[in-house]
């Protein structure tokens, strides 16, 4: 049954995949705290501008749309400190505009990063993918209790004298990195579903914070491997079977949760 | 001699042109135990996030931590804090009781730093002083307005305070846990040997238990012993309007 990974390209197509599921849910855990989810999500659109340039100056667009990516959200963590207007509206507003200004400076490559392209990842793209998901992975460990008292109370944290500007702006560059690995694989669409909805799986059955960390990040593994499966099997697009795949796991734990009549 | 652990002199704040904090002098010396209350909007909160750091140098004046000037205070563990309305954090955040107390924690032992074995046992000795040990797997927002305020308490002990600053604690809790909370800070001085700053509206209750009274609104009106204060003309005079007395309150 599981004999498509006997081809290489599935097989590079698996390790991207759970590199991203990995990182994914554990900074989704963090974003969703910190009612930030759509970060993610307008960050994706920007990196596209990024990617297009890239393919615009033939350069590697997946390099090329992380340095748009980390640049984009080290500007709007400046403006989200600057002015306490700048709101879900501004970042509402930024993610379809740099979709269209992609879309008019390369339509074709863009078109691709939509979706994703799990199976054209190739050796170039999987070193990318590995190395970045291993720093982002060892920094937001090494970080985790500044990031959790950040997220539970800045104001707190500041008083007790975290470094919370400096923590601010690490985590808005691993957020960054996290989005730029994970749509060339998911894609744009799609990143934001596996940054947010294992979240949303690990908070209804978790009973602590590292329980939510440790659950998101198992539900968002098993969405990617599940979902790989049943793209090849169904024929469809990779990232909108992982999405559809993680999203049927929460479906199935709220249904588990009314029929056994757990209350929240 | 041993400098105060706060000491303001003449400092003067604002947020924008209106002066919210006017020539205040304040000190507070170790052990003591400081009650300051105002009327609302007298600057009280102000005054303390001046003290804590969050908000920017005052226009005026100086304030001293620990016999150093604020901007280069940097043991900022040796303070802790029980913000106002400290319950309007999300209540749905899915943190237990004891991850929550030792994010009381996480400056004392630094960056790139992980907690350890007998941090765990700290925030389990803190939350035991406030009597919430059983409740440490608890989900904290499963818990009462008044059980999360003693498990805010319990953070703000973790890092061995020498200072510990609260800001109306006993907003919406009982008869009975304002009378636990009072008796509580007893004890912490008693063990501890803890300076505290609490505000409070309520005077009657304050003026019982403190071993000094500050009564701030904009300017500081008075600055003593709470057995000294509490004439009618006083309490009209910080207050604008009749305030009933504080020697009609029994404890
Ligand atoms: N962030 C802010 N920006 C602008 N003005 C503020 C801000 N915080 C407080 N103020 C103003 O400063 C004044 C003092 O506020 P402060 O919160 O210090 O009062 P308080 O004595 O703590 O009142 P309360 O008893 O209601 O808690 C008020 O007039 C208030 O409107
Ligand atoms: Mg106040």
């Amino acid at each position: 049954m599981l004999d498509m990974f006997t081809y290489s390209f599935m097989q590079r197509a698996l390790v991207a995949g759970i590199a991203v599921a990995i990182v994914c849910p554990a900074i989704g855990v963090f974003l969703v705290m910190r009612r930030l989810a759509q970060y993610g999500d307008t960050l994706a659109h920007v990196s596209l501008v990024g990617v297009a340039a890239g393919v615009l100056t033939k350069v590697f667009p997946m390099a090329t749309g992380l340095v748009f990516s980390v640049l984009a959200s080290l500007g709007m963590d400046w403006l989200r400190q600057r002015y306490a207007k700048f709101s879900e509206l501004s970042l509402a507003i930024m993610a379809p505009t740099s979709l269209a200004l992609a879309m008019v400076l390369a339509r074709s490559e863009v078109m691709s990063y939509l979706f994703g392209s799990v199976v054209t990842v190739d050796n170039e793209k999987l070193y990318l993918i590995g190395g970045l998901g291993l720093l982002v992975l060892a920094v937001l460990l090494l970080l985790y209790k500044e990031l959790l008292s950040v997220s539970f109370d800045e104001e707190q944290a500041r008083v007790g004298g975290v470094p919370v500007a400096f923590v601010n702006t690490v985590f808005m560059v691993l957020t960054a990195m996290t989005v730029a690995m994970a749509m060339s694989v998911v894609g744009v669409l799609l990143v934001s579903a596996l940054i947010v909805v294992p979240v949303a799986t690990a908070l209804q059955i978790a009973r602590s914070f590292r329980g939510t960390l440790t659950i998101s990040v198992l539900t968002g593994v098993a969405s990617v491997v599940v979902g790989l499966v049943v793209s090849y099997w169904l024929n469809l697009m990779p990232g909108v079977a992982v999405t559809l795949t993680a999203v049927a796991g929460l479906l199935l734990v709220l249904g588990y949760k009314r029929i056994a009549g757990i209350e929240e | 001699m041993e400098s105060p652990l706060v000491q303001l002199k003449d400092v003067g704040f604002g947020y924008g042109p209106e002066p919210v904090l006017d020539g205040v002098d304040l000190t507070v010396g170790r052990g003591d135990y400081l009650g300051l209350i105002g009327p609302n909007g007298s600057g009280k909160t102000t005054l303390l996030k001046l003290i804590l750091g969050t908000l920017p140098a005052p226009r005026r004046g100086e304030i001293r931590l620990f016999g150093t000037p604020a901007a280069q205070f940097k043991e900022r563990w040796k303070i802790g804090y029980v913000a106002q309305k400290a319950a309007s954090f999300n209540s749905g955040f899915p943190a237990t009781v004891e991850e929550v107390v030792m994010t009381g924690l996480v400056a004392r032992r630094g960056l790139w730093r992980v907690l350890t074995g007998e941090d765990r046992k700290a925030a389990r000795a803190a939350l035991e002083q406030v009597g919430m040990l059983s409740f440490k797997d608890r989900m904290i927002g499963r818990l009462s307005g008044g059980q999360q305020q003693r498990v805010f308490i319990a953070r703000a002990l973790v890092s061995r305070p020498e200072l510990l600053i609260l800001d109306e604690p006993t907003v919406g809790v009982d008869v009975q846990a304002e009378s636990q909370f009072y008796q509580l800070i007893r004890d912490l001085r008693a063990s501890m040997g803890l300076t505290v700053m609490l505000v409070s509206h309520d005077i009657g209750a304050v003026a019982h238990e403190v071993t000094s009274l500050a009564c701030l609104n904009r300017r500081l009106f008075y600055h003593g012993s709470p057995d000294d204060f509490g004439t009618e003309e006083q309490l009209c005079e910080l207050y604008g309007h009749p305030v009933r007395s504080i020697h009609h309150h029994h404890h």
